[in-house]
């Protein structure tokens, strides 16, 4: 690393970034090598040694308490205190030290602010701030997009523009390939743990592509033009809360068709879980309506909304979706377990269970040892796998597919996307949610875009992408074609989530219209090259000629 | 292209209903008032109910009739549930809320007093606020030492064991030597060697720390019991005679009516108790300690990231806990009583129930221990004085209480986050 320079360290789900920096982070203990630091070997017993080599970190998962306020999660660890032992906080000093160094680096954030009330962007200036009160040279930015919307994210990349300014330099690490394309100064890329190549920001993205994930990777959904039929899940201003009791879908209307393939675009943690947890019954429907069919199913027990012929692959595989201690075969019959063939009276019949998990293993390619494997040694994608054999083996009027590929690799993406149109096209209704816009974009007949508990919107997927993007921050397009304003647009709007810094946002909106791929950055891991190639806007078409 | 912002439309169409929490407390608190003034009302004699600041029947006294204070204060509570059944606006509701239970208490107390034995309409005060403090002091130690694991994320379900460990060792260690205050620091000792264990395990073996917490609970009765028949009993004189803290007096503090001879003229454990108390609220709140203490009873990795040894904090946390609970058990034997088997009696298990009452915060466990040592004097002042009510419902109070508190009827209860979690690396 050079100093003010961005290191972008590339690499596909679960190719080893994390644990790396995890290392360099002193959080984890290196099994052989070392870590240089101006030319001197460096050990690191613990994130504090990091701390004092200058080393700051931005976890994927940000590390702030949720109770505690801004100045309290910054000052943690290195607290100011009078009175001598005793160690009384000095609370004034350090939220002076918030103040001013938000204001050096132009981060704006309220030092008295409860974590838990804001939202993932600013909590993100926090954890970037903290790095910086403690007065590090490396920061360390372990997925720093991931939770970000598209316009969150071109902000992002203006701060670390700034910070690099400064001189720090940062390690940006990430699987998107725009991102790294717009930022980076030199680009590392690992996978399976090895640093397979170096490479500059000038290469092509299908370069960086095929060095990630070691192939030449296409992957495009074909599909034929869908045959929308009758209604057959219907929500009407649908209201449900979140586990601590706070409003996270406000007032719902949606409709899925039977042979559409509905898709569910927004920034987690907009009310996606909670409505879909609502239509499976594992919520309680506060308002509203959910009809199936024409059949009220709202206040339904899951296990009814189950045998009313809807199939539901959970956003969380190994809490929701599967028993990792059971075997293959006993996860294939979870839901039927009960039914014949499989039960018969008080007892199981092993047998049939296990001639029908061997028959599913065989469709859905599912890569195991044998079908008595306990389902958690398998890999992501073929856990992920046993979920869609499971149900999709129901006759279904209803799929819904919650974060379908999450942290599954690419070919098996590939095979489950597949099946998903497989779905539709024999005419099931399909509900994909994901946090992954590509995806949403390459499945979907119709985007319904979520933002703070609402549909926002319901757009085409050949939309272009910065419209859907900035729908997921809550901005909807001007009908009427009016002035161009966008920064009072959005300081106007909600300030929650739409930062109201109009030079970022202005920003944004010089992006889309050149068409640089700086907020049009593709997630690799889902696709790689030309997702359903009418399903693109015009920045990605520019895309393609370059 | 051009853009406008989405109005943030009000929160919208769920109708909360007429039913929110507030008017269901109001309504139950509006029957209790009804009861009060009807029952207690019809209950209670044309006696004078007098509750005395004094140890006694004499002195300066607050009277009443019975009949009339039973329904007036029955009224009272009355007209506060109906008031909040009427849509009381939020900020008043605690307050209010208060007032209609404490006029509840006194309309129960008026038709009491009056239908005493002749001779007996009497109340105590001066007895029953010191009573009060004396039976809420092993709850207010062992809460503390509740808060002091628990915010730092160790379930402490282990209290009743620190404590008769304290109360043991204390007694033990205060005979042999003949000295209080060698005493006192057994105590402390005592109680942190069951910590120490509860520690050990739950933080390094990673044992279920609720389990870790009954298991010695167990342990602690069986050694005291043990060594109490096996050596206590064979020479009393030597192994269970501990000295006794007297009574100290402060000046000027004693001379306030009723709270005076009640409060400042009691031994130390009572001084230490309510020192305590401040102490560890300012410094949960106020120190680097505390914030880190939070911090890892919070959220543990991101306290990790930031250099805090999450492990050690723990271990020192649990520790300082089981001193403060064995000083609590050294409140009966070097002040009290003797030693005698298994003599803390489930008390540990209602210093849990009032650090969940007083939501973790010290202050809050000082009122709920307050609470249920008032609800236990009362049960003792009610037998005296033959009423029909038996002290056992009484003694139930601070169990029901409790099931209210944890079902959230007192407004949310929230543990720390991380309460009960142990802490791996990486």
């Amino acid at each position: 690393m050079e100093p003010g320079e961005i290191h972008a360290l590339l690499g596909e789900n679960g190719a080893g970034k994390s644990t790396l920096m995890n290392v360099l982070y002193g959080l984890y203990q290196p099994d052989e090598g070392e870590i240089l630091v101006d030319g001197k070997p460096l050990k690191l017993r613990g994130p504090s040694d990091a701390i004092a080599a200058g080393i700051g970190m931005v976890h994927q998962h940000f590390m702030l308490v949720p109770v505690f306020t801004v100045t309290e999660n910054i000052m943690l660890g290195a607290e100011q205190v009078r009175g001598g032992i005793a160690g009384f906080l000095d609370r004034r000093r350090a939220r002076r030290e918030v103040a001013e160094v938000s204001e050096r680096y132009n981060l704006r954030v309220d030092p008295d602010a409860v974590i838990e009330d804001l939202p993932v962007g600013i909590q993100q200036r926090v954890e970037i701030v903290k790095a910086l009160t403690r007065d590090v040279d490396l920061l360390i930015l372990d997925e720093p997009t991931a939770v970000l919307t598209p316009q969150e994210t071109e902000e992002l990349l203006t701060v670390m523009r700034s910070l690099k300014a400064a001189g720090k330099s940062i390690v940006f690490i990430t699987h998107k390939l725009g991102e790294v394309k717009a930022i980076a100064d030199r680009i590392t890329v690992i996978r399976r743990g090895k640093t397979v190549g170096t490479a500059s920001p000038e290469a092509s993205r299908d370069e960086l592509a095929a060095l990630m994930v070691g192939r030449t990777v296409r992957l495009t959904v074909d599909k034929a033009p869908a045959t929308p039929g009758e209604p057959v899940l219907e929500l009407a201003n649908l209201v449900v809360d979140d586990d601590r009791q706070v409003r996270a879908v406000d007032g719902v209307d949606l409709t899925v068709r039977a042979g559409e393939v509905l898709g569910v675009a927004g920034v987690q943690g907009n009310g996606q879980t909670e409505l879909i947890e609502a239509i499976m019954g594992l919520r309680p429907v506060l308002a509203g309506t959910i009809t199936l069919d024409g059949q009220r199913i709202d206040g339904w027990s899951t296990k009814k909304v189950l045998r009313a012929g809807v199939g539901y692959v959970p956003e969380d595989r190994s809490v929701d979706g599967l028993v990792k201690e059971f075997t293959v075969a006993e996860n294939l019959v979870l839901d039927v377990y009960d039914r014949p063939p499989f039960g018969r009276g008080l007892s199981l019949r092993p047998d049939e269970i296990g001639r029908a998990a061997r028959e599913r293993i065989e469709q859905f390619d599912v890569r195991t040892s044998s079908a008595e494997a306990p389902v958690g040694t398998l890999s992501g994608g073929n856990q992920q796998k046993v979920i869609v054999a499971r149900e999709l083996s129901r006759p279904l009027k209803l799929f819904i597919a919650a974060q379908p590929t999450r942290g599954v690799d690419v070919g098996s993406i590939e095979f489950i996307h597949s099946r998903v149109v497989h779905e539709r096209d024999a005419g099931t209704a399909v509900l994909v949610v994901s946090s992954e816009l590509d995806e949403v974009i390459g499945l979907a007949d119709r985007i319904a875009v979520m933002y703070r508990g609402r549909i926002i919107g319901v757009v085409g997927p050949d939309t272009p992408r910065e419209e859907i993007g900035l729908l997921m921050a809550g901005i909807t397009p001007d009908q009427q074609g009016g002035s161009p304003d966008v920064g009072s647009a959005a300081e106007a709007g909600p300030t929650a989530t739409v930062d109201s810094d109009p030079a970022a946002t202005t920003d944004a909106d010089a992006v889309s219209g050149t068409g640089t791929p700086a907020t049009t950055d593709r997630d690799v891991a889902a696709t790689t090259d030309g997702v359903a190639p009418a399903a693109e806007g015009p920045g990605s078409e520019d895309e393609k000629n370059r | 292209m051009s853009t406008t912002a989405v109005p943030d439309v009000a929160v919208a169409a769920v109708d909360e209903g007429f039913w929110t929490r507030n008017r269901k407390v109001g309504l139950v608190l509006l029957a209790l008032g009804l009861l009060a003034a009807v029952l207690f009302g019809a209950l209670a004699t044309g006696e004078q109910a007098r509750f005395t600041l004094s140890e006694d029947a004499a002195g300066a006294a607050l009277e009443v009739k019975g009949t009339v204070g039973a329904i007036v204060f029955g009224l009272i509570a009355l007209a506060a549930g109906g008031s909040m059944l009427a849509g009381l606006p939020k900020r008043w509701f605690v307050p209010v809320l208060a007032v209609g239970l404490v006029a509840f208490v006194l309309s129960f107390l008026c038709w009491q007093v009056s239908a005493a034995p002749t001779g007996q309409n009497f109340m105590p005060l001066v007895n029953i606020v010191r009573g009060t403090f004396l039976l809420a002091l092993p709850l207010i130690f062992g809460s503390l030492a509740g808060v002091l694991c628990e915010r730092s994320g160790v379930v402490n379900v282990a209290i009743e064991g620190q404590l008769l460990m304290g109360a043991f060792s204390g007694a033990l260690f205060g005979s042999i030597s003949g000295n209080v205050w060698v005493g006192l620091l057994a105590a402390a000792i005592g109680g942190s060697l069951i910590s120490l264990l509860l520690a050990v395990f739950s933080i390094r073996y990673l044992v279920d720390q609720v389990v870790m917490g009954i298991v010695l609970n167990l342990l602690a009765v069986g050694i005291t019991g043990f060594l109490y028949e096996r050596l206590m009993q064979t020479d009393a004189a030597r192994y269970n005679s501990a000295p006794r803290f007297s009574n100290w007096e402060i000046p000027l503090l004693s001379d306030i009516p009723l709270l005076g001879p009640a409060l400042f003229r009691g031994n130390i454990f009572l001084y230490l108790a309510l020192l305590l108390v401040l102490v560890i609220h300012i410094a949960l709140f106020r120190t680097r300690w505390g914030l880190r203490t939070r911090s890892v009873g919070e959220h543990p990795t991101a306290a990790d990231t930031l250099g805090v040894r999450v492990l050690g904090l723990r271990y020192r946390n649990v520790i300082m806990a089981g001193a403060v609970a064995g000083i609590g058990g050294a409140s009966y034997t070097l002040a009290l009583f003797s030693f005698t088997k298994n003599m803390i009696g489930g008390k540990g298990f209602i210093a849990l129930a009032a650090l969940i009452f007083g939501r973790w915060s010290p202050t809050g466990a000082l009122l709920a221990a307050l609470f249920f040592g008032f609800a236990d004097q009362l049960a003792t002042y009610l037998g005296a004085i033959n009423s029909v009510i038996p002290g056992q419902f009484l003694a139930m109070l601070p169990y029901l209480a409790t099931i209210l508190a944890v079902a959230g009827l007192v407004g949310r209860v929230r543990a720390p986050a991380a309460d009960g979690k142990p802490y791996i690396k990486g």
